[in-house]
């Protein structure tokens, strides 16, 4: 237990202080956002229309974009090495590790979001609907995203096929987090249903996602 | 005979040489009386003859499901059983199965045109395939983007078997959501709803595709293996000539 708290302390420190790694997203989310009204056109029903689905698709960019930060850091150093031939179960290290990486670099994006609610016109209740599904769905995107972290370890050089491969796997919790903040700002269907579906999709990713970079980084790494 | 036999690519290159003709035969029959079948069918009542492009947009949307069924117990065969040939039957499959993936999304958005008045429409099992389509060119993506084969093969069986998961979504969906793709016709409780002039082309059809899909399936397979052999002999004669 020590151990992965450990490991979770010192992911957190490292994202924090070297090279501005989570805040790297709030950037980015905060560009994509802002970039949006430019070609849309600044009319503010539209964007109020629009804007879940426009802050979902920038906070599911900008957790796409840190993610292959989550192993290769680690790789480079050896640290990774160590971490997989240690005694805590590799499993138990991912989702430590993928824990950490949605502390330091996924709940920002949902700190960020009122701030960009207000650029895109939501209302109080509409900004809180969205933070409240992207609080439970980037965990979803993390965990699974964490499954092509694992597999661009192997391929040194898999930036751009880590996103070919891990936005497929994001498309259900994009589909049920959109229409759960849809629901909750205009109806008619009720909120409860898409927010429980992305809640199960968000323990399902919990279970899987571990499981899934561990096979990947045992087999991968030799 | 069983599947460890097969183990050794020598052995499993002398015996689909020997089955390649039949099944290939085979297939060329089985698929030549399913389209005069199909030809002869009798138009249905409210979609006339577009309805027969379902004697292919059914098969290829089976098999787009069912290639990836087969590259999972490959991926399973690499990852559990470590089967030396498991890894070259699933890099064998993807394209295949992307190919199989693009003809059902072509013909049933051809078939979509006249019917429901559009090429496309965001409906949950069309989505779910095309995802599906993604997922296959990513596969394939990744196949490429290692260059030892079994490190690829190991990293793909993992991405593989995560992408199974899609599958129940895709079989599925029409039953979960309510949406324009009508529901299982042929596969379902309480039995078919299909007329017997329809269903026995349909079957004659799948049971040709699928056959199509072992001869090329296997073809490739050959393919595969003679390709890394040529890949060793080269890797070898390179270290002799370096030494």
């Amino acid at each position: 237990m020590t151990a992965l708290a450990a490991l979770i302390r010192r992911d957190i420190k490292i994202a924090l202080r070297v090279g501005g790694g989570a805040l790297i997203g709030v950037l980015f989310f905060l560009t994509v956002t802002v970039l949006m009204p430019f070609a849309i056109g600044p009319d503010l029903a539209l964007l109020a229309r629009l804007g879940p689905a426009i802050l979902w698709l920038g906070a599911l960019l900008a957790s796409l974009l840190t993610l292959d930060r989550l192993f290769t850091a680690d790789h480079d150093d050896g640290s990774l090495d160590l971490i997989v031939m240690g005694r805590t179960p590799l499993e138990l290290a991912c989702a430590a590790k993928a824990l950490a990486h949605w502390l330091a670099a996924g709940l920002p994006l949902i700190i960020a979001t009122p701030v960009l609610g207000l650029l895109l016109n939501l209302d109080a209740a509409a900004t809180s609907a969205v933070a409240l599904t992207l609080l439970v769905g980037t965990p979803a995107l993390t965990f699974t995203g964490m499954i092509g972290a694992a597999l661009a370890v192997i391929l040194h050089r898999g930036g751009l096929l880590l996103a070919v491969l891990v936005l497929p796997l994001s498309i259900p919790v994009l589909i049920f987090g959109v229409a759960a903040s849809q629901a909750a700002i205009t109806g008619p269907l009720s909120f409860g249903t898409p927010f429980s579906i992305l809640c199960a999709l968000s323990l399902v990713s919990l279970v899987i996602g571990p499981f899934a970079a561990a096979a990947s980084l045992r087999h991968g790494l030799d | 005979m069983t599947l460890i036999d097969l183990a050794n690519p020598t052995k499993f290159l002398s015996l689909t040489a020997r089955v390649l003709p039949w099944l290939a035969g085979a297939t060329a029959i089985l698929l030549l009386i399913g389209f005069y079948q199909a030809a002869m069918a009798p138009d249905d009542y409210q979609q006339g003859a577009t309805a027969k492009i379902m004697f292919v947009h059914v098969p290829n949307a089976w098999l787009a499901m069912f290639v990836w069924g087969v590259m999972s117990i490959a991926a399973l065969g690499t990852l559990v059983w470590r089967h030396p040939l498991a890894d070259v039957a699933a890099k064998a499959a993807a394209p295949i199965g992307a190919a199989f993936t693009f003809l059902a999304l072509v013909t049933g958005s051809l078939w979509g045109r006249p019917m429901w008045g559009t090429y496309w429409e965001w409906d949950a099992r069309m989505t779910s395939v095309l995802i599906l389509f993604l997922m296959y060119l990513g596969l394939m993506a990744l196949w490429r983007a290692v260059d030892d084969p079994s490190r690829a093969a190991r990293a793909a069986a993992v991405l593989t078997l995560v992408g199974a998961i899609n599958l129940p979504i895709i079989k599925f969906s029409v039953d979960w959501w309510n949406t324009l793709h009508q529901p299982a016709a042929v596969l379902r409780l309480g039995g078919t709803s299909l007329d017997k002039a329809f269903l026995i082309p349909l079957l004659v059809m799948a049971v040709g595709f699928s056959l199509l899909f072992v001869t090329l399936h296997l073809a490739a397979m050959r393919n595969e293996i003679l390709r890394r052999r040529v890949r060793s002999l080269q890797m070898m004669q390179a270290s002799q000539q370096a030494a």
